[in-house]
């Protein structure tokens, strides 16, 4: 608790400044623009020699705690993030060299590993238990397994508030207002602290890291643990059997003009 | 409609509605929990009773156990969770089943975790009472599950079930309401009540990218879908950003998923993401000025184009 003295010389108000501790979860995922090619042994598809990168909507989630900080609404964030030995580069690319404090890396044993949302959920109440922050934040979904679970699974171990796609947040003391993107438009809540808060695409847009935060970044401090340390196990209850290719549809073909369109459509595709 | 007397499961469907009508999303939901077991409906709301009704007369539907109190009007996770997991303790179904949707989409995984269960999302496929294909990666690569879990919490794509008809005669009983968390509080629902064709249910789609240039431009495709009748209008990540139209009409991987008998794409050059929203649509075709568009590979018809022009000829001559 920071106490500020704030006051005219005709006004005498006492300032209890509490800022908010933010937990950013963050994941390492094939870029989005990599054309994704299903393994031969078709039990995953191809990540060596692929591109990734921090997925895109959890740097929506890091941007939006590094904007709370600079308005002092944030004092620390930590992020955390679950995967192989190559999380810690966007632990220390997308988080650390934007503005995060510190990192924690739950390290799997191969970059290849997958926890289910489950897992990653108990992964992170545990983390939540120790650290005890007022707010989560984290993407609305993951684009390589778009279970898009993990926040409400999170909320639901814990017993807090969820506030999911959101597109606008306005913390103010113990409760948060927020605008979500919804099937039919937008729907407007107003949510208790803590809470778990998941991003979408239009909350913000995240800035990119400049060299001396980049630099800065590889001294601030970055734990490796374990999920056994957090006495979390990581085995799955769902079995992958097979990854396929998606159907393919039949080579189409281009037509001249618009009467072509129309007719194609009503007498050969029947559709119109 | 073939009932599964000769499966074990019991599986329980989340009802999605706005204590009106019931979601056709959820129909969906109802076809695919048809292919596990017997299938009961929950139905949580306030002043629901036309949902209650409504559900109990759709072919499938074996039992509704229906509640209605304050704290189910809008559909708060916070709220449902615990009433699905009271349910399921007291009835110990083997499968619980909602529609992928924002509010399937808020509640089964919250649920799933209070019951220490991992549930399976976007199932577009159900191959056994244990065995599910779903979508991952945008779509690109379809994973078969097979779980070894007493229950399993399923969220299903809509567009990949058919929607159960109307034809049954269910019991109805009343359940107890678990209570307000008093976690949120539920301010504004800001929808489209235009009553436009929804996205996710016409049977023709319009939808519009970056070369629509300006918001203005979209009357063309409600022109269009007009003419056309019984068509949604969608649009892209991109136009949505740029505040051409309201994020509801966004199609992609993160947006909604829509696989309508006829998807025509104006304006817009198919990123994978977008091509994640629309490329299970019965027949595609699209004017784009760039013959190189990714669109134009997924298209059964592609016109070169401009869409300025073509659009009006095109209203024109339907």
């Amino acid at each position: 608790i920071n106490a500020e003295y704030m006051g005219t010389p005709s006004e005498c108000l006492f300032f209890f400044e509490m800022t908010l501790k933010a937990l950013v979860s963050i994941k390492r995922v094939i870029d989005y623009t990599v054309k994704v090619r299903v393994r031969p042994d078709k039990l995953g598809v191809i990540k060596d020699n692929v591109k990734h990168s921090c997925n895109p909507f959890d740097e929506i989630a890091v941007e939006q705690a590094v904007r709370m900080k600079e308005k002092k609404l944030v004092g620390e964030i930590v992020a955390v993030s679950i995967g192989g030995p190559k999380s810690v580069e966007v632990l220390r690319g997308s988080a650390l060299a934007l503005g995060v404090d510190r990192a924690i890396h739950v390290k799997l044993p191969t970059d290849n590993d997958d926890v289910e949302s489950l897992a990653v959920a108990k992964i992170l109440h545990k983390i939540a238990e120790k650290e005890k922050p007022d707010v989560i934040l984290t993407g609305k979904q993951a684009i390589d397994d778009d279970s898009c679970a993990v926040p409400q699974m999170l909320a639901g171990l814990l017993g807090w508030s969820q506030a999911t796609f959101i597109s606008e947040l306005e913390v103010s003391g113990k409760t948060a207002k927020i605008c979500r993107e919804t099937d039919a438009g937008m729907q407007r809540l107003e949510v208790s602290l803590p809470s778990v808060i998941s991003c979408d695409l239009r909350l913000n847009e995240p800035r990119y890291a400049k060299l001396p935060e980049i630099m800065k970044a590889k001294k601030k401090p970055l734990q490796e643990i374990t999920a056994d340390s957090l006495g979390v196990s990581t085995q799955p209850k769902i079995q992958i059997l097979e990854v396929a290719d998606p159907p393919t549809r039949a080579a189409g073909r281009k037509v001249k003009t618009v009467e072509e369109l129309i007719t194609k459509l009503k007498t050969e595709a029947k559709v119109i | 409609m073939k009932v599964a007397r000769s499966l074990l499961g019991k599986a329980l469907v989340v009802v999605e509605h706005n204590n009106a009508k019931v979601s056709p999303a959820t129909l969906a939901a109802v076809t695919a929990a048809s292919k596990l077991g017997e299938v009961t409906a929950l139905v949580a709301g306030k002043g629901s009773k036309s949902v209650v009704d409504e559900i109990s007369k759709i072919q499938g539907i074996a039992k509704v156990l229906a509640v209605d109190s304050a704290e189910y009007e809008h559909g708060l996770p916070e709220n449902f969770a615990p009433l699905v997991k009271k349910v399921q303790d007291e009835n110990k179904f083997t499968h619980i089943v909602a529609a992928h949707t924002t509010f399937g989409k808020g509640v089964l995984p919250r649920a799933a975790a209070l019951l220490d269960t991992q549930s399976v999302s976007d199932v577009i496929g159900v191959k056994d009472e244990n065995t599910f294909l779903r979508s991952t990666y945008a779509g690109n690569a379809l994973a078969s599950v097979k779980s070894s879990q007493a229950l399993n919490i399923l969220s299903v794509r809509p567009t990949s079930f058919d929607k159960a008809a109307q034809g049954g005669s269910a019991s109805v009983a009343q359940v107890a309401a678990t209570g307000e968390s008093g976690l949120t509080k539920w301010l504004a629902d800001e929808v489209d009540t235009s009553g436009k064709p929804d996205l996710t249910s016409a049977r023709v789609v319009v939808s519009g990218g970056r070369g629509l240039k300006a918001p203005e431009n979209f009357k063309l495709l409600y022109s269009l879908a007009d003419k056309i009748g019984n068509c949604a209008v969608g649009a892209t990540r991109a136009v949505v950003d740029a505040g051409f139209v309201s994020n509801d009409l966004q199609v992609g991987q993160t947006g909604k998923i829509v696989a309508p008998e006829l998807y025509i794409a104006v304006g817009l050059s198919g990123a994978i993401q977008h091509l994640a929203g629309m490329k299970d649509s019965k027949v595609i075709a699209c004017i784009n000025t760039d013959p190189e568009a990714p669109i134009f590979s997924v298209s059964d018809y592609g016109l070169e184009g401009d869409l300025f022009d073509a659009v009006p000829k095109l209203i024109a001559g339907l």
